[in-house]
């Protein structure tokens, strides 16, 4: 790298880690204050694990991310296998289009639609309140599940077809042949989507704030509220405590993903002995 | 026998793909249908055009520094601001953006893999932590003043003004530019740079002439991830607008809270056909910009 892209590359690294840098600065600091340091304590982070509706709103962030990944990674997997299987031109374009839909609109947007819907169903049966943790459950199911099945799609389509076919002549049924066959091949695919679904149901604000209830509490839905207010130092704290947990997962996957590129090297290395000796 | 085990796979794969279709259908389409119905009703349900109508006829008085008061288009007044930032921001997104892209893309493997995780890292942040971050530093008594006043510059007023609201959109939507920019020259094959500059071009022309119209798809995608979702946003805008630069989210947003749902509908059924429409605009122009011509 030249001397000029160094800089600037540790310009917009500056730019991108200064705010975090802050927060995890300000959580220990001793004092109320937000721009003077007075002191290292950890009293904050005693305070946030005291506080019980912050403790709650974990425990209902990852009950709802667990729920709605496993709902949306069986759902999308099946729905790829469909769309991979369907001939018809027009019905391919229409559920390709209607897929699309999640990704590309405006998240208020969808939060707002799907909001009429439960509202206007929970009036005709007469319900005071509509939105529950099934409503929040439903939206994320919805608006994973274009992830997932993007993900898992192309992996059907490099697939070889042949494979199932001749492990059902071979006498498979066509489930066991799913099973033992395409499933280990598509594998990967489904697990970035689970990933990718399980992440972005921890994440999501907007969709969640239009299709929450008073009863049930999400993390980014409890950051929301505790933001609205005069901010205690607790809210850093919390900030400090997700960025250690996003740092170790990202790391994590990075480990896992470093493992299988040098698997595969190492495979492609022995092959290549292999022919070599012949 | 070969025909009975092909009818049983064909019903199998459709029943695969039954539940999802049911699923979009009630969940996707019906929920933007009842996004229209609920625009185009009043509170009774009866047909009325009265919230579109309110979008583009309510006016309100704003006083003006000289205290003369003069009447604006409201709503008018708050999609324009939507609009203006939410464009200054994407630009300055991907002026600051594409030349990272590049460097990462140029630099070696190990380099290229530690420089995506960087940029990952505040994108798997809460956005609201990492606005919230922002409104610590530009606030009154924040970090900045305080910096600012420490080497003897005084204070200033910065929360609560466009510029803080366009640097919280910058921050918040900068990695969904540099990523498909990036992966988009990282895939670029170097002959073609190589075979640019044998045939004469100077390294200018190589980036006008070959890299750039070579990674439009990424800046198109960029483009869209972050325009649309700063044009919509209501978080930033309260946070680092300090509740004074009203935006399109911040719109629908206070008629939601105020239980005014057809009125939020209407907001909402007009920025998805606008956005549509900007969508549909893009698509046409790339298409001629990448294949049309010569």
């Amino acid at each position: 790298m030249k001397i000029t892209s160094k800089i600037y590359t540790a310009l917009i690294f500056a730019f991108l880690f200064a705010p975090i840098l802050v927060l995890l600065v300000f959580s220990f600091n001793e004092a109320k204050s937000l721009s003077v340091f007075s002191g290292f304590s950890l009293k904050w982070y005693k305070e946030l694990f005291q506080d019980e509706n912050t403790l709650e709103a974990v425990k209902n962030t990852l009950i709802l991310a667990c729920s709605a990944t496993v709902i949306s990674t069986v759902m999308g997997t099946a729905a790829a296998m469909g769309m991979h299987k369907l001939k018809n031109r027009f019905y391919k374009m229409a559920v390709d289009t209607v897929t699309n839909i999640p990704m590309i609109n405006p998240d208020i947007i969808t939060g707002i639609s799907m909001m009429l819907v439960f509202v206007f169903v929970g009036r005709m049966f007469g319900a005071a309140t509509s939105l529950n943790f099934w409503t929040m459950l439903i939206a994320h199911v919805t608006f994973c599940l274009p992830y997932v099945i993007f993900q898992v799609l192309p992996k059907l389509q490099q697939m070889d077809k042949s494979l199932t076919e001749a492990a059902m002549d071979l006498g498979c049924t066509p489930f066991r042949a799913f099973i033992k066959v395409t499933m280990p091949e598509i594998l990967p695919g489904i697990i970035t989507g689970a990933i990718m679904a399980f992440t972005l149901s921890l994440d999501d604000f907007v969709i969640s704030y239009f299709t929450t209830g008073n009863d049930f509490q999400t993390l980014p839905i409890r950051i929301y509220g505790m933001t609205k207010k005069t901010v205690t130092p607790d809210m850093y704290a919390l900030a400090t405590i997700i960025f250690f947990v996003t740092l170790a997962l990202l790391l994590l996957n990075n480990f896992v993903e470093s493992g299988d590129d040098k698997r595969l090297a190492e495979l492609k290395k022995q092959k290549k002995q292999k022919r070599s000796e012949q | 026998m070969k025909t009975a085990v092909k009818t049983k796979n064909k019903s199998g794969m459709s029943l695969a793909l039954a539940p999802y279709s049911v699923w979009s259908v009630l969940f996707i389409l019906v929920p933007l249908i009842f996004v229209a119905y609920y625009a185009f009703t009043d509170n009774n349900f009866a047909f009325t055009t009265e919230n579109i109508t309110r979008f583009f006829t309510e006016v309100t008085k704003i006083k003006g520094d000289d205290g003369t008061v003069t009447e604006v288009h409201k709503y008018l007044v708050i999609f324009m601001r939507s609009l203006k930032l939410a464009v200054i921001s994407t630009v300055v997104c991907l002026v600051m953006g594409y030349p990272i892209a590049y460097i990462m893309a140029r630099s070696k493997p190990r380099t290229q893999k530690m420089l995506v995780t960087l940029i990952m890292i505040p994108m798997w942040m809460n956005f609201l932590i990492r606005t919230y971050a922002w409104m610590t530093i530009l606030q009154d008594k924040g970090i900045l003043n305080g910096l600012l006043s420490a080497i003897g510059l005084g204070t200033i007023d910065i929360i609560g003004t466009e510029t803080a609201v366009i640097i919280g959109m910058v921050y918040d939507y900068f990695p969904y530019m540099i990523l498909p920019i990036y992966s988009i020259l990282a895939k670029m094959d170097d002959k073609l740079i190589e075979a640019a500059k044998d045939l004469g071009c100077n390294k200018f022309s190589v980036l006008k002439r070959v890299i750039f119209p070579l990674s439009l798809p990424g800046v198109i995608s960029g483009i869209t991830m972050v325009l649309i979702p700063s044009i919509s946003t209501f978080y930033i805008s309260q946070k680092l607008g300090n509740g004074k630069i009203l935006l399109i989210g911040d719109a629908i947003e206070s008629q939601y809270i105020n239980n005014n749902l057809h009125f939020a509908a209407a907001i909402a059924f007009i920025l998805m056909v606008i956005l549509l429409v900007c969508m549909a605009l893009v698509k046409y122009l790339t298409a001629r910009l990448v294949y049309g011509g010569e």
